[in-house]
């Protein structure tokens, strides 16, 4: 495929964006600051307006890497700048380049102190999500990996809450006490393979303890990302505490590069040891979607709540991944696995849209109450109906109802499980009431009902920045949900070669 | 005859000296920095020693490196030495514990 | 293909108009284009119909657009245009057209009214694509909208705390339902590989060999479980025990919706979806044992309820709930035409009655109780006839709509040789008695004896206007006369054949067509049965007990308390899901976030490690002193060691 660097401008053109939004909004001068937000904002359309092409120039006939760039960067260690999207990153990355934009506008007049580095931190932030999605080289994502908890740690603990500083210190040490492991682990299998291609990782024949250790080590580093049960306690912490724009990108983006590396590292690199240990992750996803979501019904604080029904959404993407080998050995045949790992596939990216919705809904409401007790509203839609519309609509979608993006991914893995063991279907399944009972319980409480008190009957409806950003949200949220077969195209061929590949043994 | 011997002892003896002087010395500040000296000194004693016996220039070579640190460093430890007099009015090596655990 | 998917448009797209744009249109805007939708769509409906009756059609199979393909599985949206379908079509349109109407009298003062539009209009859209799906991905789409709409539409008036409650209710109970259904709809997936009703229904037989274990040593027939866990679904949709708990609160809606939605068309969508999948359920007789086990109980159990409901709009609902148990039973036993013929009849029926009800209550000023009506029979004689026709009906009167679809469902349900199929004809044929009973209560209560209304009630009371009017007279002259023409065709003369599949076995329908001869001899034959004496006997004793002697249901009451009060709270069911269910869960999601998060994940494991390190380093603290002679001796005894280490190794 020709390429002239469109993935190297989609990771750079954000972060010397940022930059130079920097430069210009660190004067003093009043005159400057009014600039540095537009040109935050143009060069995140103009970024997204450049993924299009990513899109519309996909091959999806082939499963092998797309839009490559590969040059040498330090060759005494063979690393190199080598870059490529398939179909598993594709849509992450278009996720990315959507999002970013919205949480801008979502961010317009609401940032009151340092809207110039508030922004700068998204652009940069954007450009090293971008990074980890494209890079191909195991040290380079390593970097954009590590590079991007300093935007996301800054976004926090500069704009967060009261409790910002625990909540930022929770987060980076959980994320990063994972990578750590995950380092040693590329380390080990570039003196293996004498290369840190992930690819070539992918093909590097290991021996089942090998396999192993491997496996954990990349399971401590993305099973904090994703998050599962029981490393997920920073989630809710860090959501809670986050500025509304830093919650839709930590839901959105960041917890999907747990899912992405699960399915570009773990399963690939060790399929034998992921055989091994499958079934406990699928426990593990289990607890997630059943534990997590009682968890969630109980919670008096909005953003909570819907960070509980994160993990629990995220639940699914790993049962989706690893039902493969379950699958394999209860019906000996491979029909199923491929939908369930699409299923986790379009699960991250319609959590993606629905939960960075359901935080900006909760923003809109946090910028005219200043809270996020859940009983410190009631009969919103008294006020602002147009919002209740929408927050109706992405709750709906948060339940999976069908019609919206969220239906799509549980139902598929929902399926793909019952092919592999009754019970985790049944358990999976359990979200259907859980998840219906927490995300109408919130609604309720919120949202419908006589006036809640005195400042609810104050509050104003949308204005239309927050509905321009909701209404493209909707959008998304209901396209996929009607017709999702553009989106798991181009992921098709991709992922009937991975569950070749990961149910080849490497032994 | 005076040979290598001789230096390397008088070389370690300076040397232990200016050991004992950095950590039985609790008065005063100054003196910390003369025994640094004294140290690279005993260095460079041995450096040239070994110049001259292995007839190698390369040693003289970088004892004037080390003396045009040791300059710089001294420099440098006075400029510190200064403003430390300032603000805490003392260079009493015994009182300057900041860096307690 | 284009009338199809016109049909299903046309209401979608007016919902949208309305729902959007309805600030902008007004309030004779949102009727008039809503209106104009749903009507283009019944008539368009009536042509699919008519063109289904022509002899030698075929059902129309046809594919819209693939939702997505995955692992060689298709997944698309399409229609499955039969006489099935046809059928449920032009009652769901003909339904809702009839609603429409009604509603611009009914919500003509209220300020959601484009609102109520666009949800009505929604919902009609949601149930065609219910109806008219081809494959199980739809259906579920349209048995999960039905349900969102039904949501938004309870929950209508959103400041009435009941009414957000009944909601989200009905949205869980039905939930619990769908958990069932989709879990069906995956079984049948993992053993046909498809969702096609097309292909899955092919490989009935294949399926109904296979078995699975549960839990290990259990073995289940596949075909079994998948109908079970379907039916389920339908046990959620139509109500049926114990799931049953959400329609009667659903009434907190307007009742244009209760008429619509709780009463003609999506509580129905149960028993239209089991009927539609008789190909799997013909192959199960344990899941067709349970259907109709299910189904008689309810019947039985959810019409004594009703005998003690005061609100006027409770007491249909529950007798709603115990005709969906006809329904459900009529399934059970492999009588599915019998099963469907009630369910047309029944929308009609109840839809009017749901709508006079409605008329009576516009009419007292949002007066629901029926013991402070009473005598409206002068000031409401429009209302007055029609409630007559359609309790008429609704019991079973001979000649009426009612009467020969119910008639027919108990006879066959009598055949029926499966397990259960006794004690299901006993419920139903007890049911016909309480059914009279409860219809004429209510009746009675209303419509005669003294006025016992406030001084309120009396001076807003009048007759309502005719778009009130006109729907309730259009919903009444069906519930007259739709059985006669309809009985002979839907159920004996094969109208179903290529829709519904029955094992020769099993069908009963045929062996009773063997002696049918016409709708007046069905007639005369009923006229002898147990159901019309009963009928009758309920009505006598609604009228002794509440018109000739009121003071003796008291008595009774007290007489035997217990069961009164089992019946006033309907069986515990509330109490149990309120105080066991939702307080288990709360109480389950508080103890494990609580305890597992919070005390264990946070504070044992996160700062419990977090203190450990904090506790190290507490202890290697002490050795930094902070005095650079000790740092310096520090680092001249490790250089030594060093040295020595290095040098020793030599």
């Amino acid at each position: 495929m020709a390429s002239f660097g469109l993935l190297s401008l989609l990771v750079w053109l954000p972060i010397l964006g940022g930059i130079v939004v920097l430069a210009v909004g660190s004067g003093a001068g009043g005159e400057s600051r009014r600039w540095d937000r537009w040109i935050a904002l143009t060069v995140a359309v103009a970024v997204f307006l450049l993924s299009i092409p990513l899109y519309t120039g996909f091959d999806t006939t082939t499963w092998s890497m797309q839009f490559v760039e590969r040059m040498p960067w330090i060759p005494s260690f063979s690393i190199e700048y080598y870059l490529g999207v398939d179909g598993f990153s594709m849509p992450l990355i278009i996720l990315t380049t959507v999002l970013t934009p919205l949480v801008m506008i979502a961010g317009w007049d609401v940032i009151k102190a340092r809207p110039a580095q508030y922004f700068a931190a998204f652009l940069i932030l954007e450009g090293l999500m971008v990074g980890v999605f494209a890079a191909l080289d195991a040290l380079l994502f390593y970097v954009f990996w590590e590079a991007m908890l300093i935007p996301m740690f800054i976004i926090i603990g500069v704009w967060g809450g009261e409790r910002r500083v625990y909540a930022t210190i929770k987060f980076f040490l959980y994320t990063f006490l994972g990578s750590v492991f995950m380092l040693v682990a590329l380390i080990y299998l570039y003196l293996q393979s004498a290369s840190y291609s992930i690819l070539d990782f992918h093909q590097l024949p290991l021996s089942h303890p090998e396999q192993i250790a491997i496996f954990i080590a990349f399971f401590l580093a993305f099973a904090v990302k994703v998050p599962m049960w029981p490393v997920h306690t920073w989630l809710p912490d860090a959501h809670v505490e986050a500025p509304t724009g830093g919650s839709v990108i930590l839901a959105a983006v960041l917890l999907k590069m747990g899912g992405y590396g699960f399915l570009r590292f773990s399963l690939p690199i060790a399929p034998d040891a992921s055989g091994s240990l499958a079934a406990v992750v699928i426990a593990l996803s289990l607890v997630a979607v059943v534990y997590i979501g009682f968890v969630a019904l109980v919670q008096e604080d909005m953003k909570k709540l819907i960070a509980y029904s994160s993990i629990a959404h995220m639940g699914f993407v790993t049962l989706g991944f690893f039902l493969a080998w379950s699958i394999q050995a209860g019906t000996g045949n491979l029909p199923g696995i491929a939908m369930g790992i699409t299923g986790g596939m379009v699960q991250m990216i319609s959590h993606g849209f629905v939960s960075g919705a359901l935080f900006l809904c909760v923003g809109v409401l946090y910028d005219r109450l200043h809270s996020r007790r859940i009983s410190d509203y009631g009969g919103v839609v008294n006020t602002m109906p147009v919002f209740a519309a929408f927050m109706v609509l992405f709750a709906m979608a948060n339940a999976g109802l069908p019609g919206t993006s969220g239906f799509v991914g549980e139902f598929l893995v929902i399926l793909a499980s019952f092919q592999a063991n009754i019970w985790y279907a049944v358990l999976a399944a359990t979200t259907l009431v859980v998840g219906a009972a927490y995300t109408l319980w919130l609604v309720k409480r919120v949202v419908f009902g006589p006036v809640g008190n005195d400042r609810v009957a104050g509050m104003s409806d949308l204005n239309s920045r927050e509905f321009l950003v909701l209404a493209i949200a909707a959008a998304g949220v209901l396209l996929i949900g009607v017709w999702p077969a553009p989106l798991v195209e181009v992921m098709t061929a991709t992922v009937d070669h991975f569950v070749q590949h990961i149910t080849t043994s490497k032994l | 005859m005076i040979g290598l011997t001789h230096y390397l002892v008088l070389s370690a003896v300076l040397f232990s000296i200016a050991v004992a002087g950095i950590f039985i010395n609790r008065k005063n500040v100054i003196l910390l920095l003369m025994c640094i000296e004294l140290l690279l000194l005993a260095v460079n004693f041995n450096f040239v020693a070994f110049s001259r016996f292995l007839d190698d220039p390369a040693g003289q070579v970088f004892v004037f490196f080390i003396l045009t640190v040791a300059a710089a460093e001294s420099a440098i430890g006075l400029a510190i030495l200064v403003v430390l007099f300032r603000t805490r009015r003392s260079i009493n090596v015994q009182e300057l514990d900041v860096l307690r655990g | 293909m284009a009338l199809h998917l016109a049909i299903v448009l046309a209401p979608l797209a007016a919902a949208i108009i309305a729902g959007l744009f309805g600030r902008w249109i007004g309030r004779s805007g949102a009727h008039c284009v809503t209106i104009a939708a749903v009507g283009a769509s019944f008539l368009m409906s009536v042509i699919v119909l008519l063109g289904q009756l022509e002899p030698g059609a075929l059902p129309q199979n046809e594919t819209v657009y693939t939702w997505l393909v995955t692992d060689g599985v298709r997944m698309e949206i399409g229609f499955l245009v039969d006489r099935l379908t046809a059928l449920m079509m032009c009652v769901v349109t003909f339904v809702s057209l009839m609603v429409h109407v009604y509603t611009i009298g009914y919500m003509h003062e209220d300020p959601g009214y484009q609102r109520f539009f666009s949800y009505i209009s929604l919902f009609t859209f949601a149930m065609l694509m219910l109806v008219m799906a081809n494959n199980f991905l739809q259906l579920f789409f349209g048995w999960e909208a039905v349900g969102l709409v039904s949501y938004l539409l309870i929950g209508f008036w959103y400041t009435r705390p009941t009414a957000i409650f009944a909601n989200m209710k009905a949205f869980l109970v039905n939930r619990v339902g769908d958990f069932g259904f989709l879990l069906g709809i995956a079984l049948l997936l993992a053993s046909s590989g498809s969702l096609d009703y097309a292909t899955v229904f092919a490989k009935a037989p294949q399926i109904a060999q296979q078995t699975m274990e549960i839990a290990p040593g259990t073995t289940w027939s596949v075909m079994t479980l998948a109908c079970i866990l379907l039916f389920v679904g339908a046990m959620g949709k139509s109500a049926q025990m114990p799931l049953h708990v959400w329609l009667p609160d659903s009434m907190e809606g307007p009742t244009p919706i209760s008429a619509l939605i709780h009463a003609a068309t999506m509580v129905t969508a149960g028993v239209f979806m089991v009927a539609r999948m008789s190909p799997l359920f013909e192959y199960s007789e344990t899941a067709l044992s349970v259907v109709l086990v299910v189904g008689a109980t309810t019947a039985l159990l959810t019409g004594f309820i009703g005998v003690v409901q005061h609100d006027i709009k409770r007491v249909v609902a529950y007798s709603t709930l115990s005709q969906l148990g006809y329904m459900t039973a009529a399934l059970g036993a492999s009588a599915y035409a019998a099963g469907i013929f009630h369910l047309m009849t029944h929308a009609f029926f109840k839809a009017l009655l749901f709508l006079a009800a409605g008329s009576v209550i516009v009419a007292l000023h949002h007066e629901q109780d029926i013991r402070r009506m009473g005598g409206l029979r002068k000031h409401l004689p429009v209302t007055y006839w029609t409630s007559l026709v359609g309790s008429l009906a609704l019991i079973g009167f001979p000649g009426f709509a009612g009467f020969f679809s119910k008639d027919a469902l108990i006879e066959a349900v009598e055949l029926a040789g499966r397990a259960g199929a006794s004690y299901a004809s006993f419920c139903l044929i007890a049911g016909v008695f309480v059914t009279a009973l409860y219809s004429f209560r209510m009746f009675f209560l209303v419509f005669h004896g003294k006025e016992r209304l406030d001084e309120d009630a009396r001076h807003h009371l009048h007759e309502s206007p005719l778009v009130i009017t006109v729907p309730l007279v259009l919903l009444a002259i069906p519930s007259l006369v739709i059985g006669w023409p309809t009985i002979g065709a839907t159920l004996f003369a094969g109208y179903f054949d290529a829709a519904i599949f029955v094992m020769p076995g099993n069908d009963v329908l045929a062996r009773l067509g063997s002696d049918f001869h016409g709708a007046g001899g069905f007639l005369l034959h009923g006229l002898t049965g147990l159901p019309v004496l009963l009928s009758v006997a309920g009505v006598a004793a609604a009228w002794y007990l509440y018109l000739y002697r009121p003071a003796v249901p008291e008595a009774i009451a007290t007489r035997v308390a217990v069961l009164h009060r089992l019946l006033v709270n309907k069986y515990y069911f509330d109490d149990f899901n309120e105080k066991v269910l939702a307080r288990g869960a709360r109480l389950t999601g508080g103890a494990l976030w609580r305890f597992g998060d919070v005390a264990v994940i946070d504070g044992a494991l996160v700062n419990g490690s977090a203190r450990l390190v904090a506790w190290a380093a507490a202890i290697v603290r002490l050795s930094q002193s902070g005095y650079l002679y000790h740092y310096a001796f520090a680092m001249i005894i490790g250089l030594a060691l060093l040295v020595y280490w290095t040098l020793g190794g030599v």
